[in-house]
């Protein structure tokens, strides 16, 4: 006994398999142009050779390039490592705002993909909760997969929290489709089991457009 | 010198390979959105088009189907960050010429957009042939 409600090993493994589909296909994305690049470094070296002038703004042009793929790469390597991270501990006392930077990080691609933006907006005082992160990233990440479907013709979910009566409300806003959709449709049982891990409650209000997620702090 | 139209939503992806292809005497255009990409296949003619299957707006399958149904000749090439057999069968079925994974060989991509550009020959081809026969046959020459 663990003394944790269980949440189904496959709701667990397909969120990670999810992320990490994800992350594989933004690297191999990455690679792709850096590999491009330096293809077209090959043929500007071929075309020197033939005695053709080469632009030093042109090369210029791919090394900013590349650099800039390379960071990118970075943060994609720091958001992957950051998740595997969170199975080290089930009860751990973490920063909010960086719980939520990774949740967008991990997530932004995805929402590209469904033409939504996903905007994030932090409060200036640090907050920090004890919980598990891995359960809460699971959480957060079923949360913007639904409030995407609700955000209307906006396109564009807006993530925010606040410390309020002892509690931590993360706030996920902008959701004008809340009204459209039956209100049995969420949270499933999926979610429920993880509220459950979590002791954290969730309150839909199609009339504010949010959906809000309260965390005991 | 063959046409192609080169679809992605990596802006940095576009740019270099469409300036790899330039510099391989190719005439390319390039778009980062499918919507724009069925624009320009309906006003120009393009000997192959290259297609990211994963894109925002409209993903590649569905952007495939809809060149296609306007135009059954137009010659696809569908390039995917993870091929898998399901999607490969499934852009195959879809009418696709050729399924490739990221990072492509750009020989090999430059190999097929060149037989491409021999089927849509072909093609063409066939299709004036059937119109001289066609002709022929009404006007009982």
């Amino acid at each position: 006994m663990t003394g944790r409600p269980d949440v189904k090993i496959e709701t667990e493994l397909q969120f990670f398999g999810k992320m990490t589909a994800s992350i594989s296909h933004e690297i191999k994305n990455v690679m792709a142009i850096i590999n491009e690049s330096a293809g077209l470094l090959e043929d500007y070296t071929l075309m020197a050779e033939k005695g053709l002038p080469i632009d030093p703004e042109r090369l210029k042009v791919v090394s900013r390039r590349v650099t800039k793929q390379i960071r990118r790469a970075v943060e994609i390597a720091k958001n992957l490592n950051s998740l595997a991270h969170s199975v080290d501990h089930f009860q751990k006392s973490v920063d909010m705002g960086e719980i939520l930077e990774l949740a967008v990080g991990l997530s932004t691609r995805l929402a590209e993909m469904r033409s939504v933006t996903l905007d994030l907006k932090l409060p200036t005082d640090p907050v920090t909760v004890i919980t598990s992160p891995f359960h809460l990233q699971n959480l957060i990440w079923q949360v913007l997969d639904f409030a995407m479907d609700a955000s209307g013709e906006g396109k564009t979910v807006g993530i925010t929290f606040k410390k309020e009566d002892g509690a931590v409300k993360i706030r996920f806003t902008g959701l004008a489709g809340l009204k459209t959709l039956p209100p049995d449709k969420f949270p499933t049982e999926k979610e429920e089991n993880l509220l459950l891990i979590l002791g954290t409650m969730i309150h839909q209000d199609a009339e504010a457009q949010e959906i809000q997620l309260v965390l005991p702090k | 010198m063959e046409k192609v139209l080169l679809v992605d939503d990596e802006k940095d992806f576009l740019e270099t390979m469409a300036e790899r292809m330039r510099v391989r005497d190719m005439d390319v255009t390039t778009t980062t959105s499918p919507t724009e990409a069925l624009k320009k296949a309906e006003e120009e003619t393009f000997d192959a088009i290259i297609l990211d299957l994963m894109m925002p707006e409209m993903d590649g399958l569905e952007t495939l189907k809809k060149l296609k149904k306007k135009n059954p000749d137009l010659q696809i090439i569908l390039l995917t960050g993870h091929a898998t057999v399901q999607k490969g069968i499934e852009a195959m079925k879809l009418g696709a010429a050729d399924l490739l994974e990221k990072p492509a060989d750009l020989k090999v991509l430059t190999e097929k957009i060149k037989d491409a550009h021999a089927k849509k020959i072909i093609l063409v081809q066939k299709k004036t042939e059937e119109k001289i026969k066609h002709i022929l046959a009404e006007k009982g020459w």
